[in-house]
């Protein structure tokens, strides 16, 4: 059955409240906190930041955060840029990057979680071990039987190029698939709208010459078809991309390529 | 605890190759579906105060009938791929999942037989 509320063990309790002395202009961050070696219950830890002496960014305050006042407090990142994907969390209710997210876009308190209904391995760290299978499961690299020229690389035309943009650009943060309520439920067969969406950029690749099989691969009731058209995916993409158009295009060649 | 590897777990049984004759069947059925929901509420549902008699001899016209056939055995068959779906989605207890596939079938397949057995018997004037 679908789950609509959490279990006993995941159940949020009260956390800890860390005061800013003397700060110019404190904002409250209110933090998602579990570790795996207390045995304890999750809890919101509420940490007081001063602005006037923090980077603009939602990563920012994280990191001011664990090198002040609390250093175990757990989260990936790494460029800082919006372009590794490491540092996707739910930050005031939305799937994002931490590095891309303005502290002033959020009125009052900041609550930052991990992104939902994933497994977590400490803090604001999701297990993404799933994720990333599934990303291999669509064996995600140019399949082709010709030969390419031995004097040059694979060609393709302007306009084809074009057909990758909006495509190429997905950094696999996974904010996307995590704000997706067929993948909460059943993510375990469902690929969910960022493999999806990368799935359909090989598909959709002049040069690649293995559609045939990536299409007989996704054409199932769960690994395609759970998808409803719900939208979060696009709604919540931190790049601006469209995953839902991507698996509105994979089941158009779907339909396309058998009798009506 | 397993000890198959993530990729194994992904690939599981493989695809199953079907599931675009569903989605296909769900959406030809509601294109067909809009136009008769329009007959039906504009035609049909102001028939609900009239005397028996009356509504009777409405039905029992060939081509009001013909259409409320038609209208019937598209809302059922759309409406059963809509709730397999449902299940799909929400149930994961295999036995309760498995029995209520097969009942929702069951039960569109004689609701589609009752609707049929009943315009007959109205249109022959039994």
């Amino acid at each position: 059955m679908a789950e609509f509320s959490l279990p006993k063990n995941s159940k949020i309790g009260k956390g800890k409240h860390f005061p800013a002395q003397g700060a110019k202009s404190p904002k409250q961050f209110k933090v998602y906190r579990w570790s795996p070696d207390d045995g304890a219950n999750p809890r919101t830890d509420t940490f007081e930041v001063d602005l006037a002496s923090c980077g603009p960014m939602v990563l920012d305050a994280l990191i001011k955060i664990k090198n002040e006042i609390d250093p175990t407090l757990t989260f990936r990142r790494s460029c800082r840029e919006g372009i590794c994907g490491s540092c996707a969390m739910n930050i005031d209710g939305t799937n994002t990057l931490a590095c891309t997210k303005a502290i002033d876009e959020v009125k009052g308190e900041v609550r930052v979680y991990p992104l939902p209904h994933m497994p977590v391995v400490k803090d604001l760290v999701p297990d993404l071990t799933h994720f990333y299978a599934q990303y291999a499961s669509i064996r995600p690299w140019m399949r082709t039987e010709s030969v390419p020229p031995p004097d040059r690389e694979r060609l393709q035309s302007k306009e084809d190029r074009a057909k990758l943009d909006g495509l190429y650009e997905c950094i696999l943060c996974a904010c996307c698939s995590t704000s997706c309520p067929s993948y909460w439920w059943n993510g375990d067969r469902y690929l969910g709208p960022a493999i999806l969406l990368q799935a359909y950029r090989w598909i959709i690749d002049s040069r690649d010459e293995d559609t045939g099989e990536r299409l007989d691969n996704l054409e199932d009731p769960f690994r395609l078809y759970r998808c409803h058209t719900i939208m979060n995916c696009t709604k919540t993409c931190p790049k601006g991309l469209n995953p839902a158009k991507a698996i509105a295009e994979i089941k158009k060649l779907m339909v396309q390529r058998r009798s009506l | 605890m397993s000890l198959q590897t993530p990729l194994g777990r992904v690939r599981g049984l493989g695809s199953a190759r079907e599931g675009v004759a569903h989605w296909w069947a769900q959406r030809v059925s509601a294109v067909l579906l809009l136009p008769l929901s329009i007959w039906f509420l504009s035609w049909v549902l102001p028939v609900l105060g009239q005397p028996y008699s009356d509504a009777r001899v409405f039905v029992a016209q060939p081509l009001n009938a013909f259409l409320l056939l038609t209208f019937m055995l598209a809302l059922i068959y759309h409406a059963l791929l809509g709730v397999q779906v449902v299940i799909e989605d929400y149930l994961h207890t295999r036995w309760l999942e498995v029995s209520l596939q097969v009942a929702i079938k069951l039960i569109a397949f004689l609701a589609a037989l009752a609707t049929a057995f009943a315009l007959i018997r109205i249109v022959l004037g039994a």
